[in-house]
């Protein structure tokens, strides 16, 4: 492919920038596309993700941003027919290098789920599940100490304290999403990623699943993946917006959701379709 | 207007006017749909009445070798037959034949009849030891051979009573059978009625038939099942440890990693298709690779089990299979996010989660195995066997027999009695297997999905 | 040193090596675990694997490889001369193998000392009455070639197996102490021991490949071998099956063919009918509690041993047939019959027609079902009309698998058909079948490499090759069938 008509192609996927680039870059990603066989799903993606806030991913239901969502620690991994190219950096470092072990990659970039999973055992290993099979705590204290406070900082200790032994799918849907959120964060990740995490919640639990989402945003880079403006536009500093596997525009959200520069996001925005 | 009136007045009671229906011929077709309903019932209950005859034809034939008859006299062991040299000397006595006791049991019924008071007129003492098993003068001898302090006293001593007075007390024998047959007299059966009333003679639970080894085909109130059960066990114990770990392996594989291809497919034809391969054929397999290309030795419980591992890895391997792909994908990317292996997602919360299933599966299998006769054949398990097997492991290596060929051996012997014996074993053979059955309806019960 | 004790002593190195290899790992982290890449218990496994798998698996080579060396190092030694007329130099060998056993165990009782066995000649001394002391049996005197030869084997085999007890304990600790070495905090000891995990998985799954592969093998290695006693042709074509004990035997498949195909039959004229009405009853008109106590128990009916079936023809069914029916019609008075054997196997495959059919009467789409329910036809009118043309390939599926179970059903028909190969209609009379001669060459006492023995597996090749093909092209008829619904 000469020069030029790569750049024609480039031209075809421009993305709308509208403000400018997260101050520290925690993720960065470079034309990332994403083949399941012969269907491409993805095209040509940048997009950065900033530290310690929340992005938020925006777009109509196919419009790939869970895929790239899954991109960023790997989890396609797991679809035999799924193959990604382009470049995608956690703090400089390609995480599809050989050199990279794709399970310490994800005890780095924790995940978090549409339908809340706990494993079918106690609350208490649900928590140190992650601790433990990374060697995170140096004694039981410590494994201890990781979970209360895992638990505390999903905001759900107070309503489990006394009853960690007992099994994690006993609890009500909402106390099981922040259960999961609890078990990525006892991993000590860098990033977590959540994928449409509120989506099988109600309202009341959605509330407080946002609350906790603004709280870590203190420790953590979040990304997450939204069905719902409102949601998008009440939990993230920057929102991006997906659509048909093209990463159509990103923005500051207050920018994106008042001044979309795309008439594509416009359209989206204003419930035109999605 | 006209047109309603033109049409027929809907709703009024009028039938007169009402005009007539088309006819679709209602009456015909149900009676039709009648008759195809009473074949469905007909046919379901045929398949129910055809399971319940088969219980009750085994059950009737079978359930009377748990019972046995037995005679108990008094026997002297006198010293100067049993040990002419009169030191007691095991080696020594180990001279004196099963006929010599023979003898000894010969008078010792003759005299204990007389000291109480049976009459034996008509009858040869031939005939009165001719109640006895031809089994008891060697267990006799065994006795004595243990203790040979008991030589010199007078013993209480019961034994079997042979097959042919065995079946008198079960219908199997009667008057007019025994006046043709030149294995037992009528006068002979009179006799044990007398004995049955001096209670020399008695009918009890026949614990022989489980534990006693089997018995030549002339003995056949002496024949039991306590080889084939132990021949049994020890293969299951084999295929169990064999098969568990081979199936949880491959399914594994196949489910969570092999990718879509060439190999893959190959596999899993291969499963498919070994599932629907005729047992014969397995056995046939034994015989020409563990036999006699490998050298593994004949009637061993070892070969057995390794034919019936090959047999129902595919079952075990199918089910594990099912249970794996039941676990729902959302427990192994729970486990992938926080950053566990794929292995490590596997061992820590699916396989755990599917082990119930993968267990029901495999007890399933074992069933299937432990009723497996025909590739058993094949690789001499059909050999008449007397001696235990050793403890494992030496006794995997032993020659044994198993109870489903015990079954097959017994029926292809002359004696009626076998008959019996056959029927027995078979319900020793279902009682196993409802067991396992009930087992694997618990462990699915009992671990019904939980997430 | 015996091969047993050499694999329980690098099983002894290797967990050796788990457990140095643990504690060495949380060394190289200075105590906190936190620094390592792998969990300690990791970083002992893979200090196993390089011990072990290794070691184990040249063990396995070398016990593979040795004899074969050995073997032709040993034959060279044997001079035409040696091998006494009408025997073979792989029966003089055998002979080479046991006065070589024969000295171990005469060594090990005491009966002979390896002094005396150095300087012990054939020629002078009575070996093999020696070797009879101990409770060896040579076929035949032993020379003085051949007694060298015995001597070399062994003396072989005894440097064999110290060399391979030297070089397996050897890799064993190389392996364990390369394994050791490479320990630092960051070393992927997970990676290592999930891939050596894998590799067993790979293994284990080829088991079911293997398999089939040992029983074409073996079938058709000794089908060639029968069909070089006897011609294939005549197997194939002769209408009379007689085996004599002395050679001139008739082998022709004809008849057993015949037998099978008749009991089959008969089996498939009892279930087809029982097993299809019933599911179509239970799919379509039975209430859900009469379906939830029938249907389990006609599948008990697969469950029963055939053993159990065997018996039920052979004391209940086989009289019964002869006084109730044979008998008075004339037609016989055998008790084993087809018929005896085509009745009950019927009853044991109806589960197979049943439940097969039951799938895949329940896969055909509801709406089908409502179509013509709502246009006013009768539950048995839908059912002929709609529901039986549209399942109807799967159900040709179902009945092809069990004729294929029928075919290959052995102890039945050896209990309940008889064993008189016979071209005959009469169902009362008794028949046999491929099954049933299987069993009965392989069970007498007739030599291994006789043709009446080795015509067992050209029988067998003949049966695998029969239900292979009903079962393939069943299933594929059964998944062209669901793919169409799904």
């Amino acid at each position: 492919m000469s020069v030029a008509e790569a750049e024609k192609t480039r031209e075809r996927w421009q993305t709308v920038m509208s403000g400018p680039a997260p101050e520290h870059i925690k993720m960065h990603t470079r034309d990332v596309c994403v083949f399941y066989g012969a269907k491409q799903a993805l095209f040509d993606v940048d997009l950065d993700i900033g530290e310690r806030e929340v992005t938020a991913l925006i777009g109509p239901s196919g419009c790939g941003k869970s895929t790239y969502l899954r991109c960023l620690n790997r989890m396609n991994d797991t679809i035999d027919i799924c193959r990604v190219t382009g470049k995608i950096e956690l703090e400089g470092e390609d995480i599809y290098a050989p050199s990279i072990d794709v399970v310490e990659l994800r005890a780095r970039v924790g995940m978090v789920f549409q339908k809340p999973n706990p494993f079918a055992k106690s609350i208490f290993d649900n928590v140190a599940y992650g601790p433990r099979i990374h060697g995170l705590a140096g004694s039981k204290s410590d494994l201890e100490d990781i979970v209360v406070s895992s638990l505390k900082k999903a905001g759900l200790y107070n309503e489990v304290s006394d009853r960690l032994h007992e099994p994690g799918t006993g609890l009500s849907g909402g106390q099981q999403q922040r259960l999961c959120i609890a078990r990525a964060i006892a991993v000590n990740p860098e990033v977590i990623l959540m994928d449409e995490p509120c989506s099988a919640l109600d309202p009341i639990a959605t509330a407080k699943v946002e609350e906790l989402i603004d709280e870590l945003r203190e420790n953590y880079s979040i990304v997450i993946v939204t069905h719902s403006m409102q949601q998008a536009a009440r939990v993230s500093q920057r929102t991006a917006f997906f659509h048909l596997g093209i990463l159509v525009e990103v923005g500051d959200t207050d920018r994106m959701f008042t001044n979309p520069q795309d008439q594509r996001t416009q359209d989206y925005i204003t419930g035109r379709f999605g | 207007m006209t047109e309603i009136s033109a049409s027929a007045p809907v709703g009024t009671d009028n039938d007169a006017t009402r005009p007539k229906r088309r006819d679709i011929g209602i009456k015909r077709r149900y009676a039709a749909e009648n008759r195809f309903r009473a074949l469905g019932i007909g046919a379901v209950s045929i398949a129910v009445l055809a399971l319940v005859f088969l219980l009750i034809s085994i059950l009737s034939n079978g359930l009377s070798a748990f019972r046995q008859t037995f005679v108990a006299f008094d026997v002297t062991l006198d010293a100067a037959v049993l040990d002419k040299a009169g030191n007691r000397d095991p080696a020594e006595m180990a001279k004196v034949t099963t006929i010599g006791y023979g003898n000894l049991l010969k008078k010792a019924l003759a005299a204990d009849l007389e000291a109480r008071g049976v009459s034996t007129e008509g009858i040869s003492s031939k005939e009165i030891a001719g109640l006895l098993s031809k089994e008891a003068p060697a267990q006799l001898r065994n006795r004595v051979l243990a203790d040979p302090g008991l030589v010199g006293q007078t013993i209480s001593f019961k034994t079997y009573a042979t097959g042919r007075i065995d079946g008198y007390y079960k219908g199997r024998v009667t008057m007019e059978s025994a006046a043709l047959d030149s294995n037992v007299s009528p006068e002979q059966l009179t006799l044990a009625d007398r004995m049955r009333g001096a209670g020399m003679l008695t009918v009890g639970f026949n614990t022989g038939f489980l534990f006693g080894p089997d018995a030549s085909e002339l003995r056949p109130e002496a024949a039991g099942l306590g080889i084939a059960i132990l021949g049994s066990a020890y293969m299951m114990i084999l295929v169990l440890v064999m098969s568990l770990p081979l199936g949880i392996a491959a399914s594994i594989y196949l489910e969570e990693f092999a990718p879509q291809n060439r190999f893959t497919d190959l596999i899993e034809v291969n499963i498919n298709n070994l599932a629907a391969v005729p047992s014969i054929v397995f056995g046939l397999l034994g015989l020409a690779i563990f036999i006699n290309f490998a050298g593994l030795p004949q009637s061993a419980p070892v070969v057995g089990a390794l034919v019936l591992t090959l047999m129902t890895l595919p079952t075990i391997i199918i089910a594990t299979r099912a249970a794996l792909k039941a676990v729902p994908p959302s427990i192994r990317e729970a486990a992938l996010g926080i950053g566990a292996s794929k292995m490590q997602a596997i061992f820590h919360h699916v396989l755990p989660l599917a082990m119930p299933g993968i267990l029901t599966g495999t007890i399933i299998g074992l069933a299937q195995a432990l009723g497996e006769t025909a590739p058993l054949l094949l690789i001499g398990m059909v050999a008449f066997v007397r001696d235990f097997p050793a403890a494992p492991p030496e006794g995997f290596f032993d020659p044994a027999a198993a109870l489903p060929v015990q079954v097959y051996n017994w029926t292809q012997r002359a004696d009626p009695a076998f008959v019996e014996r056959a029927s027995g074993a078979i319900i020793v053979l279902l009682v196993f297997l409802f067991l396992m059955n009930l087992i694997a309806i618990v462990l699915r019960r009992q671990f019904e999905r939980r997430w | 040193m015996n091969t047993g004790l050499l694999v329980l002593a690098v099983l002894v190195i290797a967990i050796a090596g788990f457990i140095l290899g643990r504690r060495h790992s949380l060394v190289t982290a200075n105590g906190d675990i936190r620094n390592l890449h792998s969990l300690p218990g990791y970083h002992g496994q893979s200090v196993f694997i390089f011990a072990a798998a290794p070691a184990l698996l040249l063990v396995c080579v070398w016990l593979l490889a040795q004899p074969l060396v050995i073997e032709s190092r040993v034959s060279s030694m044997i001079e035409p001369s040696d091998i006494p007329s009408g025997s073979t130099l792989g029966l003089v060998m055998a002979d080479v193998r046991r006065i070589s056993d024969g000295l171990d165990v005469a060594v090990a009782q005491g009966a002979l000392t390896e002094a005396q066995i150095d300087n012990m000649r054939a020629d002078l001394t009575d070996v093999r009455s020696r070797l009879a002391d101990v409770g060896i049996a040579v076929g035949s005197n032993v020379s003085q070639n051949v007694f060298l030869a015995a001597k070399e084997f062994r003396a072989l085999n005894g440097i064999g197996r110290i060399a391979m007890a030297i070089a397996g304990l050897a890799l064993a600790l190389a392996g364990a102490a390369f394994a050791y070495s490479r320990i630092t905090p960051r070393y992927r000891a997970r990676n290592v021991s999930e891939g050596a995990i894998k590799a067993l998985m790979i293994l284990s799954s080829t088991v079911a490949i293997l398999t089939t592969l040992g029983i074409v093998l073996s079938l058709v290695f000794e089908t060639v071998h029968f069909f070089r006693l006897y011609p294939a042709q005549n197997f194939f074509f002769n209408f009379t099956w007689n085996p004599q004990f002395r050679g001139g035997s008739d082998l022709g498949i004809i008849p057993l063919l015949w037998g099978t195909l008749y009991v089959s039959f008969t089996a498939l004229a009892v279930a087809v009918p029982i097993g299809l009405l019933s599911a179509i009853y239970l799919a379509e008109y039975a209430s859900s509690t009469v379906r939830s106590v029938a249907k389990p128990t006609i599948e008990l009916l697969a469950g029963i041993p055939t053993i159990v079936y065997g018996l039920f023809a052979l004391i209940t069914v086989g009289p019964m047939l002869r006084d109730y029916f044979a008998q008075p019609l004339g037609l016989g008075s055998s008790s084993s019959s087809v018929m005896t054997a085509g009745l009950v196997m019927g009853i044991m495959v109806i589960p197979f027609i049943s439940s097969l059919s039951d799938d895949v009467i329940n896969a055909v789409p509801q709406a089908m079902r409502d179509g013509s329910l709502g246009l006013g036809a009768t539950r048995s009118e839908t059912v002929k009309k709609v529901i039986l043309p549209a399942a109807l390939p799967g159900i040709v599926g179902a009945i092809l698998l069990a004729a294929s179970r029928a075919i290959g059903e052995t102890m039945i028909v050896v209990m309940g058909a008889g064993a008189a190969a016979k071209l005959s209609v009469n169902p009362f009379e008794a028949m046999t079948t491929i099954t049933v001669k299987i069993v009965s060459q392989l069970t007498g006492d007739t030599e291994f490499a006789s043709p009446e023995t080795l015509v067992a597996f050209a029988l067998g090749l003949s049966l695998f090759v029969v239900t292979l093909g009903l079962n393939v092209v069943a299933l594929y008829v059964v998944r062209k069938y669901r793919e169409q619904y799904e």
